[in-house]
């Protein structure tokens, strides 16, 4: 029995497929975003909390390198006893790119003289505190260098 | 108290043969009082006192006024004095003595009062002698009286000038104190004023033909704040760029040398540019010719260029060195400007809603570049200027392109959201039509939902 | 023929077809209030938004004071629509606690609370409460500055009460301060604790209202009012309530997206004028107003304490309003409730405008 009398059964069907198509379309533009979401992006990790520094083999005895921490520099010294240590390259006093002097075998910024020892300490020159220092893995032939 | 008496009224009797009895120990007795005497005169207490170092000296000028009485109070903060020095390691004289012309006799050694000239070597002393200064402080310099003869204050001195600074002049003679301590005359955060005490005095100066004016326009400068307001002990004041004992102005070919002692990079950039050789041909005067001597201000970007204001200009109005200015500051000019177009454009997107945080972040490298750029201004050469802005403008540009993507994102969304959107109201149309389509016939059959038709 | 077999093979098997014919006969009244029966449903839905957007943020979201901002940051800004899911679950957040209101007010002036419905309106507040902690612990979650500080002033208001707060506030906090473990564990509250008690606490609200039925105002007679089926026409109203929402949603989180804000740092001093979510404006401007003292007591005790007792008032309304048809009661009823609203109307505009 059609309880819808009157209605003609070709336009009560036209609105059905057209509800039921455009329900599926909405339905659709909802899961759509959900799944995408779901799919893991390209960068996987949140923060840069460490970072391959450099290569075991590129880095001699009694060498330093720049490398980039996220966006900010960072400082890889290995002392001539093989010893690696990493720390942060911003001087503590204006914020300049320091370096490290093989032959004086301390770290220097070259900005004002501020130089730093191999602890990261302030010993002379204007910078009012240490460099921050960050822990040092070696795996393989990566060293990877972690913010404590 | 009857009792006791009765009981000394009956021995009475006995009393002289008691003290009979003791003539055997006169001797031990007499000798005993005799040592007891001596114990009390001569205590320990009492033979300190006595040895304590009497400084006749201090006993009769602490009395005088004036002049003559301020020594002694001077001297009590006085570091000689704390390390047990007094009046006579330096003046002389016999401080046991009271009597003035006891103490004060020749044979005692005595110097009075010296005169400007032999100041250097009163005080050269002890002060030039190594094996007197390890007694009091090993890691104390020796050669401060021999530095002194090469300045200019020591030359004067020895051609007969008696105006010129000596020891005394810079460290106070009796309330001298380390120059590590803070009301010292000679603490870094003094020491200008100190020499200023004669270079800033018109009148005293004014045989000499220099300038009077250096204290004033220290005061004005970037090392005065930083030394004084900023209190970094390491900024430098007087004695850091013409030296303390051997002061003498750095020649007119060296000041390049001296402030890149603390600026080595810039002096680097300048020692190996064309302006090197020219200003000292000309006795320019290196750094101090755009920088100035005490008036160091801090630089700004308009120094640079050919627009009024610049320094370059002073020299330049045309050829090579004008063109090169001309080029530095608009490269300088372009990386400023992409730097603020992109921090612009991030605050607009951020302000539109989109999270931006890491790229303006990443901005904050390209004002470094822009610092190294600045520093790399003093080889006066374009292409050095420009290796130093490119890596600036790289991260500018690519900061740009952050903002211009986030607004892409952000049209996108909209975008985005108005389809939805009509995919949303259409859909909901469609429910309502139905809702109708089930209802309305059923109205008139009476199917409206209610439980009766 | 196949949708009929079908459906005989699962009704077989789990017993449907009782539950089919109830669902056929659920009706609702239709009378000029019927309008205010779409909010509880609407509420239903905005938290079941909840779920399904809380759950796509837990896959990305860490809970540790080293990493809950940034891994938020990271959701917004490099994971396909993370911007989308989190904007919209905190603008849901807020849209459903809004609806709770209006559900909860109107079903009180309709005085739907009346018997046998005391049972449903008692878990109903209870819903409110825990909806007004899903609030409180999932604001801190994002791990910002104003996060921080307005939970460090929620917890410090919770450690005033007398005897037990002390105790609530090192409860809550994790400790003595608001640290990382106070993030951990405002984090279980939010995603197991409160969950499962609403599991078993709602579960027991919707049976109970499918066993009632829907309540007719005392206005209205009973037995002559107008029914309406809810399959399928109240439904596909409903339905067209939660497409508008779903739109609604998503603008909002387009135009008006959820912002950041700065990390938090415990050892910054706090920004000039933080203020609550809204939701909890009334009572955070009621305490301001308060003096520092009343009689012997803080003025905050007090106020506390009174809201506590207004709470109390408010759960228990099914069983001082007893003589259900005296207009009297009617009256003082709805000048309460008036009051009420009134109160939590005025104090959250001037709470906006202070």
């Amino acid at each position: 029995m059609d309880t819808n009398g009157p209605e003609k059964p070709s336009r009560r069907r036209f609105l059905d497929i057209l509800l039921g198509t455009s329900a599926f379309a909405t339905l659709g533009a909802i899961l759509y975003p959900v799944f995408r979401f779901m799919v893991p992006p390209q960068i996987v990790e949140a923060q840069q909390n460490s970072v391959v520094a450099a290569k075991t083999s590129e880095l001699a005895n009694n060498t330093g390198k720049i490398f980039k921490f996220g966006s900010k520099p960072g400082l890889i010294v290995r002392t001539d006893t093989g010893e690696v240590k990493a720390f942060s390259a911003s001087c503590t006093h204006l914020d300049c790119i320091v370096q490290y002097q093989p032959e004086a075998k301390n770290i220097l910024c070259a900005c004002h003289n501020g130089i730093y020892d191999l602890a990261g300490k302030n010993v002379s020159g204007p910078p009012p505190r240490p460099l921050d220092e960050y822990a040092v893995n070696v795996k393989g032939d990566d060293i990877i260098v972690t913010k404590t | 108290m009857k009792w006791l008496k009765s009981e000394i009224k009956q021995r009475q009797h006995l009393l002289p043969a008691f003290f009979y009895g003791l003539r055997k120990y006169v001797l031990v007795i007499l000798v005993c009082l005799f040592m007891a005497g001596m114990l009390t005169t001569f205590s320990t207490d009492t033979v300190r006192v006595a040895a304590q170092k009497k400084n006749s000296c201090a006993e009769c000028h602490s009395k005088l006024e004036g002049r003559l009485g301020q020594p002694s109070k001077l001297f009590e903060n006085d570091i000689h004095n704390s390390r047990g020095l007094s009046c006579n390691d330096c003046h002389g004289g016999d401080p046991t003595k009271d009597d003035k012309a006891a103490a004060k006799s020749p044979y005692s050694g005595y110097l009075g009062t010296p005169g400007p000239t032999e100041i250097a070597s009163f005080c050269g002393k002890c002060h030039s002698d190594a094996s007197v200064m390890k007694k009091f402080n090993p890691s104390l310099r020796v050669d401060q009286v021999q530095e002194y003869y090469t300045s200019v204050h020591g030359t004067r001195l020895r051609a007969g000038d008696k105006k010129v600074a000596t020891c005394i002049s810079c460290h106070g003679n009796h309330g001298i104190r380390k120059s590590s301590d803070t009301q010292s005359t000679v603490y870094p955060k003094n020491v200008a004023e100190t020499c200023a005490k004669c270079h800033s005095d018109g009148d005293y100066m004014k045989e000499y033909g220099i300038p009077h004016d250096q204290y004033e326009k220290y005061k004005a400068s970037v090392h005065f704040n930083a030394l004084n307001e900023k209190n970094d002990l390491s900024a430098p004041t007087c004695n850091d760029c013409h030296g303390n004992h051997g002061a003498v102005p750095p020649g007119i070919t060296s000041v390049a040398n001296v402030c890149g002692q603390c600026h080595s990079r810039q002096a680097d950039l300048f020692r190996k540019s064309v302006h090197k050789d020219v200003f000292d041909r000309m006795q320019i005067g290196e750094c101090l010719r755009c920088h100035n001597n005490h008036a160091i201000l801090t630089p700004t970007d308009d120094m640079l260029g050919i627009e009024k204001g610049s320094v370059c200009i002073t020299c330049h109005s045309a050829g090579k060195g004008f063109q090169a200015a001309k080029e530095m500051r608009s490269s300088l000019a372009a990386i400023k400007r992409r730097v603020s177009e992109a921090e612009e454009l991030l605050e607009q997107a951020e302000r539109a809603g989109m999270e931006v945080s890491h790229p303006k972040f990443e901005l904050e490298d390209a004002i470094d570049s822009l610092t190294q750029a600045r520093v790399s201004v003093h080889s006066v050469s374009v292409e050095e200027l420009n290796k130093a802005t490119a890596p600036g403008l790289a991260i500018a540009n690519k900061s740009f392109e952050a903002g211009l993507a986030a607004f892409g994102e952000l049209n996108f969304r909209r975008k985005g959201l108005a389809v939805s959107l009509v995919f949303i109201f259409f859909l909901a149309a469609l429910i309502f039509l139905k809702i109708k389509q089930i209802e309305r016939p059923a109205k008139e059959a009476g199917n409206d939902g209610s439980p009766d038709s | 023929m196949k949708t009929e077999a079908l459906k005989l093979w699962f009704d077989k098997r789990l017993g449907i077809s009782s539950a089919v014919e109830l669902a056929e006969k659920k009706e609702i009244p239709l009378h000029r209030h019927s309008i205010w029966y779409y909010f509880g449903g609407m509420t239903l839905f905005l938290f079941v938004v909840q779920v399904v957007t809380g759950i796509l943020l837990l896959l990305y979201y860490r809970p540790s004071a080293e990493n809950a901002f940034e891994s938020v940051q990271f959701i917004v800004t490099e994971v396909e629509f993370g911007w989308l899911i989190r904007s919209v679950h905190s603008w849901s957040a807020n849209l459903m606690i809004l609806t709770l209101f209006i559900h909860m007010f109107s079903t009180y002036f309709m005085s739907a609370f009346r018997a046998p419905r005391e049972i449903t309106w008692v878990t109903g507040v209870f819903l409110f409460v825990i909806s007004i902690c899903f609030g409180f612990s999932g604001y801190l979650l994002p791990w910002n500055e104003l996060a921080f500080f307005a939970t460090k002033v929620g917890t410090d208001i919770a450690g005033v009460l007398p005897f037990v707060g002390d105790f609530m506030l090192r409860f809550l906090r994790g400790g003595d301060e608001v640290t990382g473990a106070t993030l951990t564990r405002f984090f279980g509250f939010h995603v197991a604790i409160l969950p499962a008690t609403t599991t078993v606490v709602l579960g027991i609200h919707l049976l109970l209202v499918q066993m009632h039925g829907i309540s007719v105002p005392p206005g209205q007679e009973k037995e002559s009012v107008k029914k309406m089926k809810f399959f399928p026409n109240f439904f596909l109203r409903d339905l067209i309530g939660w497409i508008v929402a779903v739109g609604i949603l998503a603008a909002l989180a387009a135009i008006f997206p959820w912002e950041l804000g700065v990390k938090a740092d415990p050892f910054a001093s706090a920004p000039a004028g933080i203020k609550p979510e809204w939701y909890f404006l009334f009572m955070f401007q009621t305490l301001k107003y308060l003096p520092a003292k009343i009689l012997v007591f803080e003025g905050e005790v007090i106020g506390i304490l009174a809201f506590m007792l207004g709470g109390l008032i408010w759960l228990l309304v099914p069983f001082i309003n007893r003589r259900t048809d005296s207009k009297k009661a009617k009256v003082v009823f709805n000048v309460f409730g008036g009051f009420v609203l009134m109160f939590i109307v005025v104090m959250t505009i001037i709470g906006f405008l202070d």
